[in-house]
């Protein structure tokens, strides 16, 4: 299991910015290793941001997110104390769920 | 004996061979995820693996993208590392549906799109890795038509190295 995201959502007036930092390798697939063999491509695939069971934003990514992807957005419809629940899923399948308040 | 250990070979080399976009598929179809990220989730592999901008717009539906000043690309204009861009779009179009980075000399272009909900803003940031110096598009889908913005960054320090 990857670790955990830090997700930081704060109110200013009725927008909320969400700013998200995830743990991710985001290999590319196009570097090689000390022998020279192809490192297999390990990225990130999608991003959902949910508040309040509604989604709020989606995103699709390549390899070219940075490792260690960071994503800030901005939305509104929600009010201090509400849960943002930001879920990724990479190209392998694998997928991790984290929730932040907003401030 | 023999032929059950085949058959798990079998099963093996199947789970292999197929890739990311399609494993995500068959969550969806299993109903690990929920049917409202499968619809939006759906990866335009095409476009990602699109080496050129004409393939990757395509891909995207967008065709020939319109010049807009409504749309801003922040993002430094020299980036020492390669590997850690930031960059920043924001769009001041009315009905701004999705916002997309493209970097031109990345041997694929679509980095990221974003689809955005009639609550989001369509402001949006992320860090993408550039591999030398490159003109980067943002591409937004608004009201049903594309509209595009270039920003050159130039990169002294190429993130896709080997």
């Amino acid at each position: 299991m990857a670790d955990p995201m830090k997700i930081r959502a704060s109110l200013q007036g009725d927008v909320v910015e969400v700013k998200v930092l995830m743990s991710h390798e985001m290999e590319t697939g196009q570097r090689k290793d000390a022998s020279g063999a192809i490192v297999p491509a390990h990225f990130i695939s999608s991003v959902q941001a949910e508040c309040n069971g509604k989604a709020v934003l989606t995103a699709h990514w390549g390899p070219a997110v940075s490792k260690n992807p960071y994503l800030a957005f901005k939305f509104k419809g929600a009010a201090k104390g509400d849960k943002v629940k930001v879920t990724w899923v990479d190209n392998k399948g694998e997928t991790r769920t984290d929730e932040g308040t907003i401030a | 004996m023999r032929e059950v250990e085949q058959a798990g070979i079998g099963r093996r080399r199947f789970l292999e061979t197929t890739g990311g976009a399609t494993l995500l598929g068959m969550l969806v179809a299993a109903g690990i995820l929920k049917p409202s990220w499968g619809r939006a989730a759906d990866w335009n592999k095409a476009a990602f693996e699109a080496r050129t901008m004409k393939e990757a717009l395509d891909a995207l539906g967008a065709g020939a993208p319109a010049d807009s000043k409504d749309i801003a690309v922040t993002a430094p204009d020299i980036a020492e590392n390669g590997a850690v861009v930031p960059i920043t779009a924001t769009s001041n179009l009315p009905d701004t549906e999705s916002i997309a980075f493209l970097v031109e000399a990345n041997p694929n272009m679509l980095a990221a799109s974003f689809l955005l909900t009639p609550a989001s803003l369509p402001v949006v940031s992320t860090r993408v890795k550039m591999a030398r110096t490159s003109n980067v598009s943002v591409l937004v889908k608004a009201g049903g038509r594309f509209y595009v913005a270039t920003k050159e960054i130039k990169v002294t320090l190429g993130g896709c190295g080997g």
